[in-house]
């Protein structure tokens, strides 16, 4: 091995590799983005009411904080999304391995599943505040609808991309229903479970944001709502961007178990 | 212990419903101790064969035993080494060889205690915790028989297991598999379409016909044992080799 290349610095060599440059990256696009929100309000180029400047949003913000109103309706959405997202999980998960293992059942349920599927949720949201009423469950229930399908289609993928041979070799070493579950088939699907999650976490802020926009009593869908009222428009901007940080340290959550768990992927790369 | 092969036919249903034969009918016997070489024209069920004698695969007509038990599912007196290593990719080389083991529910202690013993053997040393893709051809086979020597099988069946190898370090394998073997006496159904592989290493080889595969050969191999890699330019050596290639070229036409 060459003796410069083992000596050289390691900061000397990630800037080497481009990894400094390219994780500050999507920083210095926020950076960007701000800075030109900034001039954009501060030169009046658009109605300050269209456009509050960030001065004015990180005002909202503190008072949202400071009285509380943030955290109680933060609390709700977050609750619906919580439960809503265990339900759909699973269900999706239970429903997925089923017919991954029986394909008729794929059959049988097409209609009901490929129906749901098609159906914009904003369209029979109402239908569900109607059913579950207004309180947090119809929100419970949107989201675990939303997510249902993603977590479906990536279960059945993800099982049936077992391997055979896989299969074979767990059979000639005599192993059980769950050993087959647990040693072969998770760890193996669990890339493609994974990456389902990701998209679920996202679809789930949208599924209890659009069931507290047609019906609800607290959550930041009706934070948006009655803020947009009050034409107080830093208000709506504090509350979007908290659904944002929401929807991705959920996502950043699950893209931090994948890293940890997906070792093996990362290396075999 | 032995196999006994009666009558055993594999056939499918074709797309357009007509039975397809795949293999047999065959019969044939292997001894307890005996060193079976399977060899044939590609696509004759050889591989098809050894499913069948590992249990993955019911015969749609005759039996096979093993011993006196009738080969319904895979039986715990088998292993099987398949023809590609087949082993998880998300499994560190510990983790893979120790499969065997965590099926019958040893601890992890145990488990660890007893693949660091068998590395050296394997000359997997210091790769314990690297992933397959990790490890070279040779390598990632000699995880793969690891994995079988845990089973500490009777009956040892390997579908190709170095059939992706090259030459030199193929040879090398085999006669590691037969040194391993030395220790103590096993039954082994070997399948190669590699020739003086079969001659190297089997008591017996058996030469199988085009589709349906059945018996077109049982040639005795009578070299001295040990068998090292320098007796494939001896005169015995040579004889049979040919005399197995004879076989299987009657074969094509």
């Amino acid at each position: 091995m060459a003796k410069n290349e083992s000596t050289r610095p390691d900061t000397a060599r990630f800037i080497a590799h481009g990894t400094i440059l390219r994780r500050l990256s999507p920083l210095a696009t926020v950076l960007v983005l701000l800075l030109a929100w900034h001039w954009i309000t501060d030169w009046r180029l658009v109605s300050r009411i269209l456009i509050p400047p960030p001065a004015a949003v990180l005002e909202a913000f503190t008072q949202a904080m400071v009285d509380g109103t943030l955290a109680r309706h933060t609390t709700t959405t977050l609750g619906e999304m919580m439960v809503g997202l265990l339900f759909g999980v699973s269900v999706g998960l239970a429903i997925g391995y089923a017919i991954a293992k029986a394909p008729l059942l794929e059959y049988i349920l097409s209609p009901v599943i490929v129906g749901f599927q098609s159906t914009p949720i904003v369209a029979y949201a109402p239908l569900l505040i109607i059913i579950f009423g207004t309180g947090p469950s119809s929100k419970v229930v949107t989201t675990a609808v939303i997510v249902f399908f993603p977590t479906l289609v990536n279960t059945i993928v993800g099982i049936r991309g077992v391997s055979p041979r896989l299969r074979d070799l767990m059979r000639s070493l005599n192993a059980g229903r769950w050993q087959v579950l647990l040693k072969l088939e998770l760890p193996s699907a669990l890339p493609v479970l994974l990456a389902g999650l990701k998209t679920s976490t996202t679809l789930a802020v949208i599924g209890a944001v659009v069931g507290e926009f047609v019906g609800s009593g607290s959550g930041l869908g009706v934070l948006v709502i009655s803020a947009r009222s009050q034409y107080d428009t830093p208000l709506v901007y504090v509350t979007v961007l908290t659904m944002t940080a929401i929807a991705l340290s959920l996502y950043s959550l699950v893209a931090l178990v994948e890293w940890r768990v997906l070792d093996w992927q990362r290396r075999s790369a | 212990m032995r196999l006994s092969l009666q009558g055993v036919e594999v056939g499918y249903p074709a797309p357009s419903g007509a039975y397809l034969p795949a293999l047999g009918p065959i019969s044939f016997d292997v001894a307890d101790d005996e060193f079976v070489c399977l060899v044939g024209p590609s696509g004759c069920g050889k591989s098809t064969l050894i499913r069948v004698l590992a249990g993955l695969l019911p015969p749609t007509a005759g039996t096979a035993y093993c011993g006196d038990e009738l080969i319904n599912r895979p039986l715990p007196q088998t292993a099987i080494m398949f023809q590609d290593t087949n082993l998880m990719p998300w499994r560190t080389v510990l983790d893979n060889i120790a499969l065997p083991l965590e099926i019958v529910g040893a601890t992890k202690t145990e488990r660890f205690r007893i693949v660091r013993e068998l590395l050296p053997q394997l000359n997997l040393e210091g790769f314990e915790f690297a992933y397959p893709a990790e490890l070279s051809g040779g390598m990632a086979q000699r995880v793969a028989l690891g994995r079988v020597i845990l089973q500490q099988p009777r009956i040892w069946l390997l579908d190709e297991p170095f059939g992706a190898l090259d030459a030199l370090t193929r040879e090398k394998l085999s006669l590691e598999l037969l040194r391993l073997r030395g220790r103590s006496q096993q039954t082994i159904v070997l399948v190669t379409h590699d020739i003086s592989e079969a001659v190297l290493l089997a008591d017996r080889i058996i030469v199988i016909s085009r589709r349906p595969g059945t018996l077109a050969a049982d040639i005795d191999i009578d070299l001295p044992r040990p068998r090292s890699a320098d007796m494939i330019y001896q005169p015995g050596f040579l004889r049979l080799a040919k005399q197995v290639r004879a076989c299987i070229e009657d074969l094509r036409d």
